[in-house]
């Protein structure tokens, strides 16, 4: 038996009502936990992109990508290793304004993890960070320790080293 | 706005059509008659109610028959579908209406069968309110529904019908459910109907790599030992010519799935009988035995390949599929070939040697005679006092001289219905294969009668399942649709039953029926019906049943204890199939 690995699934859909239901409901049936997922527009009007994180065999994944093409309102869906992929998640603290000037450390911090300030106020500041998952979980061990009102995190969002060819398919389509 | 200038001339011919206001119900009742749909099967209430009201005034031109519950609507579609392989169509009210559907929908989903299903819905300003009668049936029946879509909107309406046709019978078939709120149904709009051709990110028949069907025929025509192992993409694809020629160009003893019984005739000298839990000796065992299998329009279902790992593993397979999610997805193919059954077999035709196997036909033979002997013999011509399933079978084809259509059941006597029915027309075997839905055959049998009236269909239930629907008498009563009916009794959810025997050691949990006086409920519906419980009465009876020209009601009082065998044990090799 093959081991399971870290998946990165984009799937290219229409724009409608219900799709993310029905994607969903593809990975529950089997009782597959989603890591993340994500949607977004894509690079083509009117095509919505979908990331999805999921940890399986790759025999596994290569059954689930056939049951997500299959439905009728996905035009194209993809599978990449970490390798094939560029990929980012996002994050967001909010932490207390006080410490910015009674901890020297902290602006350190943020200096050298390349976070951006996004905001400040007399109670709080948010502090953004872009970046791979174990950047952000070293800065959230570096601030937690300083204390953190609120932390938050997206889901992974990716481009692929290869193309893609959707617009080509769509274009297919129309002639 | 659209830009004039971008358009087609198609869509420019389409816009500049003669259109007409009318309201989103009546538009419903349009697009329907411009799909070709002549009965459809449903039940009225509140949320669907301006939808009944257009069907009163257009029913000189379609048949809405009122079954006595929502899941007998989708069966019946579901029997009009697979005897004549048009789309089925159901319709209910939102709520409870529309969730008594999905038994029926997750059917037609695993079988592929082809239906659409229009539900009301509330008034869209009352979505999520929980207002009366509300269910999400979107939510509901999204993970048994090849496509479902929501109108709130009646300027919707028809091109999300369309859809709903197209997709429902293109490609894979499968079920639609279109769910309109009740403020669409009654909001006028110009109607156009324009059929679906396409949907941008749906590609229903995938194309066929021409050297799959090289690498495929180059595999038969080096074959020893091939085997044909065909389901019900045959018949869907409209290939049992195609298949037959390729059968008898290159001499390949073919086996068939529940679902695709019926496809080639029982009597074809190179039919060697069903594969799968109950199906026969020869096939299940000479599988681990063929040098080439050759799947086509089937699915490898646990209930045909038994245990995986030891199924057809000397063989290479060669995979005839539409889906291509079903390529690899429990059997490891050398050869795919996808695309459209009908075409692909024409194609391949050509590529295969003239061939026969006469040494490897002559293995069947010899286990069919092995089974003959166990088995076979003891259920057609029984010795014992009991009247088996099998007899009665047997009867039924002596008397329809094998043009019956069968509308089985699940349980014991789908097995034996599926097993002893002889099939000279294709798409006669109509049952539930997939979900295995007890209650299947009478609502089934009224839409098959109803597709297809010049046949005879014959439905053959059991005791228990026949008491899921039985309320659907009400619906032959009122609608006269000769259909037969014939109830194996054995006094027993006898599958259960027969698995508590084997496996639990005969703890007969809950699978005792005392059942009604079912001759008296049949005439309490105005049906004719006969108890049968000797062998001296059985020949007349079924030949009664058969001659007469309105619906019957047949009881067989069978052996309370019988098994049906050949058996597969759960979780054992098709090869190590039991005998008894």
């Amino acid at each position: 038996m093959s081991e399971d690995k870290l998946f990165t699934v984009s799937i290219y859909t229409e724009n409608n009502i219900g799709l993310l239901n029905r994607i969903s409901a593809i990975f529950q049936r089997r009782h597959i936990n989603i890591e993340s997922i994500n949607s977004s527009a894509s690079e083509i009007d009117g095509v919505t992109r979908w990331t999805i994180l999921v940890n399986m065999t790759e025999d596994q994944m290569k059954k689930i990508i056939g049951q997500i093409e299959r439905q009728v309102e996905v035009i194209k869906a993809y599978y990449h290793t970490d390798e094939e992929t560029i990929y980012q998640e996002s994050c967001l603290f909010k932490i207390k304004s006080d410490l910015l000037f009674e901890e020297p450390q902290i602006q350190n911090i943020i200096k050298l993890s390349n976070a951006r300030i996004v905001t400040v106020n007399k109670k709080f500041f948010v502090l953004e960070k872009s970046g791979r998952r174990n950047e952000i979980e070293l800065l959230h061990r570096e601030l937690s320790v300083f204390g953190i009102m609120q932390f938050v995190r997206s889901g992974r969002i990716a481009v692929t080293k290869d193309e893609m060819k959707i617009t080509e398919m769509l274009a297919a389509f129309n002639n | 706005m659209i830009m004039q200038e971008t358009l087609t001339i198609k869509q420019k011919q389409y816009l500049e059509q003669p259109k007409v206001r009318i309201s989103g119900s009546e538009a419903i009742v349009r697009c329907l008659l411009a799909e070709g749909v002549d009965v459809l099967y449903g039940y009225p209430g509140g949320a669907i109610m301006p939808v009944y009201d257009e069907l009163y005034k257009y029913q000189d031109k379609i048949h809405h028959v009122l079954t006595r519950h929502e899941q007998g609507a989708t069966h019946s579609a579901q029997g009009y579908a697979r005897i004549s392989g048009k789309v089925g169509v159901a319709m209910a009210t939102s709520g409870p209406g529309a969730t008594n559907l999905i038994t029926g929908i997750a059917d037609a989903q695993i079988d592929s069968t082809p239906i659409v299903c229009i539900t009301g819905q509330v008034a869209s300003h009352l979505l999520g309110s929980d207002a009366f009668q509300e269910t999400d049936i979107i939510g509901i029946s999204t993970p048994v529904t090849k496509w479902n879509h929501q109108v709130t909107r009646a300027s919707e309406i028809p091109e999300v019908i369309a859809k709903a046709f197209y997709i429902a019978k293109s490609g894979r078939p499968g079920p639609v459910l279109i769910d309109i709120t009740k403020d669409a149904q009654f909001e006028e709009f110009d109607f156009q109907y324009k059929k679906c051709t396409g949907v941008r990110s749906y590609i229903p028949v995938p194309k066929t790599d021409e050297s799959s069907l090289i690498a495929a025929a180059e595999l038969i025509n080096n074959a020893k030992k091939p085997m044909i192992v065909w389901g019900q993409g045959v018949i869907l694809g409209k290939a049992e010519e195609e298949l037959k020629a390729v059968m008898e160009k290159a001499g390949i003893p073919s086996a068939w799935t529940i679902m695709g019984a019926s496809a080639i005739p029982t009597s074809h000298p190179l039919n060697i009988g069903m594969v799968g839990m109950h199906g026969n000796y020869a096939p299940n065992v000479l599988t681990n035995q063929c040098d080439v299998l050759i799947a086509i329009g089937m699915r490898f279902d646990d209930r045909v390949t038994g245990k995986l790992d030891e199924y057809a593993t000397q063989a290479k397979i060669i995979h005839f599929e539409i889906d291509p999610a079903e390529i690899d997805k429990n059997v490891k193919t050398d050869v795919a070939v996808l695309g459209d059954s009908k075409e692909n077999l024409s194609k391949l035709l050509p590529l295969l040697n003239p061939n026969s196997h006469p040494k490897w036909l002559q293995k069947f033979k010899d286990l069919y005679a092995i089974e003959f002997e166990k088995v076979i013999k003891n259920d057609l011509h029984p010795t014992k006092e009991g009247l088996t399933m099998g007899e009665v079978l047997k009867e039924i084809n002596i008397q329809s001289k094998g043009q019956a259509a069968i509308v089985s059941d699940v349980g014991q006597h789908q097995m034996i219905a599926c097993r002893y029915a002889e099939f000279n027309v294709s798409k006669s075997n109509i049952t539930s294969g997939g979900l295995g839905t007890m209650g299947f055959a009478l609502p089934a049998a009224i839409g098959a009668k109803m597709a297809a009236p010049e046949r005879d269909v014959v439905a053959i239930i059991g005791d228990g399942g026949y008491q899921m629907t039985i309320q659907e008498l009400g619906t032959i009563f009122q609608t006269k649709v000769p259909v037969k009916i014939v109830v194996l009794n054995n006094e027993f959810l006898g599958m259960v039953r027969q698995w508590q025997q084997l496996f639990f050691d005969k703890r007969y949990a809950s699978t005792e029926m005392t059942n009604p006086d079912f001759v008296a409920i049949a005439k309490g519906y105005y049906v004719d019906a006969k108890k049968v419980t000797k062998r001296e009465e059985l020949a007349s009876a079924v030949k009664e049943m058969m001659q007469s020209k309105e619906a019957y009601f047949l009881e067989v009082c069978v052996e309370k204890e019988d098994n049906v065998f050949p058996m597969v044990p759960s979780g054992a090799s098709v090869s190590d199939i039991r005998l008894e």
